[in-house]
């Protein structure tokens, strides 16, 4: 479902000296239908700039990448924005959203893009933010205003409203309590059950052990971790 | 009376008149079209029929009969002037009688004696441009006249219509000629607008300001502008005449004292006289014609 | 796949300054596109040369017509080029004045391009008028009004209201957003990403503020001197921009 081959990644900074920082080098690996693998290695060595990629985020410099068909690496925007719409799904650390849309609209959305009637995906989406315990006074809200947890599980919910065949979970678990955790790891083994090839990235060790069926250390394709590795997390930190 | 040797027929040098024929022509063969042309400084201000004069001026043939209205009325000071004019300048015979006259120069009103083949109806023409309320530039109105972009006319009459409930425009309602131009019919009466279309005598309008002349030649389709559930409708004071009696004829209303008394009356003189010498009489004038 | 929008090597010069030069894209059915860049990049120059409202010096602008398939509008006959401008395109000018009348009501603002073709039944065009005016969450008793009595940003859904009546396929859009606070500007955004979504509009929107192309663009494009320095997908343009130029301008946006 996932296959990655040869895949390169260097950022160019044109403003700062025209520094080329590498990143990644050669990666090549691959996710089956079903299969949920974690990406695993040291703050720096590139997991987060790897599914990125994988997302169509970041470009790539050389490979393929290549998700249900598509190479993103060479995909026409409107490609990668309709596979992003019905088959990659992407839950990010950041919540980003247009003020003042309603939760309830907020989690519909992904739903709505796909055709789904109004009536349908806002039922769909008052199930998830129940399962994840958001208060239903909050719905009728927008999320910005709410807490760090709260907003990562209303990304969540977001996340899981269509049931895509490929998914990027980028801690999932990060900032969530015992409940909530237990709600969000079964909600991953659903996906995986129902045939959902997952890459994840969990310092969650726990839950990495339980959903995951192995892990890739990132910091093998990362050419000899260097001084640039901290510019890199800087300039990631500065785009997000 | 004689003409003054110091003028021209009809006050206007030949050239000019030669002028204004080739763009009353032209206004003849595009029926509704604006045609421009070089308005002549009178000796009259703007406003006071400078364009109807123009036109009268170069109609008038030494053998023609004249007749002037204004708002209906031969004897009001600006449709004497303009009567006194011709006869100074051209020599021309005058009439009253609107049967009797083969050119007729109005301001605001047709005749209700239905026009014949042979005569001309010249109208003073204020602001020629039916379209430049909505749309100011000059440029612009051009061009929608040309590709017949014309949903702009209807705008006004649905704000007409949302805020008084029906077309409330009374007078200088717009119409459309031969299925092409719209045209702005000058400020006569909506009462009037029947008489435009289908109409023997040849129409000819001036408007001297804006330096245009248009036309519409004997028996043009006409048609007022309207929608399918607000239909056109020629209305009138609900009145018979005072003086004559009439019944189907366009009314002024006249205030007759200080404690609010009025009467209704022809608007058209001659009409409202000629039926006054048949015997007719209105209520005002104690006639069994009183409603 | 046929593109909605095939624009191809639209070169417009101002004497011997460059407006915009030898752009190139394909713009699909459904598809959003912005165009970011400094005052003077040429982007407004390419939107105008693009929506029929200045003559490009050299290049084509093929639309996908409804009766006569792939046809360029840059040549077409004036009177089939205003055709489209008031059926199967729409403009949204940056300020509602320009693109509204200000001496007519809201409904005869939106009726307008019903009248204009052919719609002649007033309580037809009442209707629709009102409809709309919910649409774009404008209160139905406001029918009657003059815009002049309108907020910034009721304007401007007004004028989004008037241009989207007769169901265009293109919407062309100058800075929409350009000048309304920023809490009206929320809601508009999210008003015109419904829209999109329901209409299956598409559309081009000019701006240089990336927080809307971010939200409401799929893709993205970057001027600079008239010339397009950068393309591609929106969140890829901002998030990993390649050319110096958008990574100046990516970096210099004010973090909140």
């Amino acid at each position: 479902m996932i296959d990655l081959s040869n895949v390169s990644k260097t950022f160019t900074l044109h403003n700062q000296g025209s520094a080329v920082i590498e990143v990644l080098s050669d990666v090549s690996l691959t996710v089956a239908p079903g299969e949920c693998v974690a990406l695993t290695g040291a703050s720096g060595a590139g997991k987060s700039t790897l599914m990125r990629m994988i997302y169509g985020n970041y470009r790539a410099q050389s490979g393929v990448i290549r998700v249900g068909g598509v190479d993103l690496a060479q995909a026409e925007p409107r490609e990668i924005i309709r596979l992003r719409r019905e088959v990659l799904g992407y839950v990010s650390q950041f919540l980003r959203v247009v003020p003042r849309v309603p939760t309830l609209d907020v989690v519909a959305e992904p739903l709505r893009a796909v055709g789904v009637g109004s009536d349908e995906a806002r039922t769909r989406a008052k199930e998830l933010l129940a399962q994840l315990n958001i208060p239903e006074r909050l719905w009728s809200l927008s999320p910005t205003t709410f807490s760090g947890g709260e907003q990562q599980r209303v990304n969540i919910a977001r996340g899981f409203a269509h049931p895509y065949p490929a998914m990027l979970l980028d801690e999932p678990t990060a900032s969530l309590d015992a409940a909530n955790r237990e709600v969000v790891l079964s909600l991953i083994e659903a996906a995986k059950a129902r045939g959902a090839a997952i890459i994840g990235i969990f310092h969650d060790e726990a839950a990495r052990a339980r959903v995951c069926d192995r892990e890739i250390d990132v910091s093998r394709f990362t050419p000899g971790l260097s001084s640039g590795s901290e510019a890199v997390e800087r300039y990631n930190e500065s785009a997000a | 009376m004689t003409p003054s040797s110091e003028y021209n027929f009809a006050y206007l040098d030949e050239q000019t008149k030669r002028m204004i024929r080739r763009a009353i022509l032209k206004g003849l063969a595009i029926p509704g079209y604006q045609v421009p042309f070089a308005s002549r400084e009178m000796p009259m201000p703007y406003g006071w029929g400078t364009g109807g004069v123009q036109v009268s001026a170069a109609v008038l043939t030494p053998d023609d009969r004249f007749k002037v209205i204004d708002q209906g009325a031969d004897d009001t000071t600006n449709a004497v002037s303009i009567r006194t004019f011709f006869e100074r300048t051209a020599g021309v015979a005058t009439t009253t009688a609107t049967p009797e006259a083969t050119v007729i120069q109005t301001r605001h009103r047709i005749p209700e004696v239905p026009l014949t083949e042979g005569q001309i109806l010249v109208y003073q023409v204020p602001i020629p441009e039916p379209l430049r309320f909505l749309e100011p530039r000059e440029s612009e109105t051009r061009k929608m006249h040309s590709l017949e972009e014309y949903g702009l006319m209807h705008v006004k009459l649905y704000e007409d219509i949302s805020r008084h409930g029906h077309i409330a425009t009374s007078y200088a309602y717009p119409v459309k000629v031969e299925a092409r131009y719209v045209m702005d019919p000058s400020p006569i009466p909506k009462f009037d607008n029947p008489k435009l279309g289908d109409c023997p005598a040849i129409q000819l309008f001036g408007a001297g300001r804006e330096q245009r002349i248009y036309a519409l030649p004997p028996y043009t389709q006409v048609v007022s502008l309207d929608f399918e559930d607000h239909p056109f409708e020629a209305s009138k004071a609900d009145h018979p005449c005072g003086l004559c009696g009439a019944e189907d004829s366009y009314l002024d209303e006249v205030i007759v004292d200080d404690s609010g008394g009025r009467m209704f009356v022809c608007s058209d003189t001659d009409y409202c006289e000629g039926r006054q010498a048949a015997g007719h009489r209105g209520k005002d004038l104690g006639g069994k014609d009183a409603a | 796949m046929t593109p909605l929008l095939s624009v191809q090597g639209i070169t417009k010069r101002y004497g011997a300054h460059i407006g915009c030069a030898d752009v190139s894209f394909d713009l699909y059915p459904g598809e959003v596109m912005g165009i970011v860049g400094e005052s003077g990049s040429g982007k407004s120059t390419l939107l105008n040369c693009m929506a029929g409202h200045l003559r490009p010096d050299a290049g084509s602008v093929v639309f996908d017509t409804r009766g006569h398939g792939p046809r360029d509008t840059v040549t077409m006959s004036e009177p089939e080029r205003r055709m489209l401008g008031r059926t199967d395109w729409a403009f949204v000018h940056q300020h509602a004045r320009d693109g509204l009348r200000m001496g007519v009501s809201a409904g005869g603002n939106v009726g307008e391009r019903l009248m204009a073709v052919g719609a002649r039944h007033y309580g037809d065009i009442r209707d629709k008028a009102v409809d709309w005016l919910e649409r774009v969450e404008i209160d139905a008793g406001r029918v009657d009004d003059r815009p002049t009595t309108f907020s910034g940003g009721m304007q401007q859904r007004l004028q989004i209201a008037r241009n989207l009546v007769t169901g265009p396929r293109l919407v062309f859009m100058d800075e929409p957003t350009g000048g309304l606070d920023v809490s009206v500007q929320a809601r508009l955004l999210d008003l015109l990403r419904g829209l999109v979504r329901d209409m299956g509009l598409s559309a081009i929107i000019v701006t240089h503020d990336l927080a809307v192309v971010r939200l409401l663009a799929d893709r993205l494009m970057v001027m600079k001197d008239g010339l397009v320095v950068e393309n591609g997908l929106t969140d890829q343009v901002l998030d990993d921009p390649q050319h110096a130029y958008t990574q100046l301008l990516v970096s210099s946006v004010l973090q909140v």
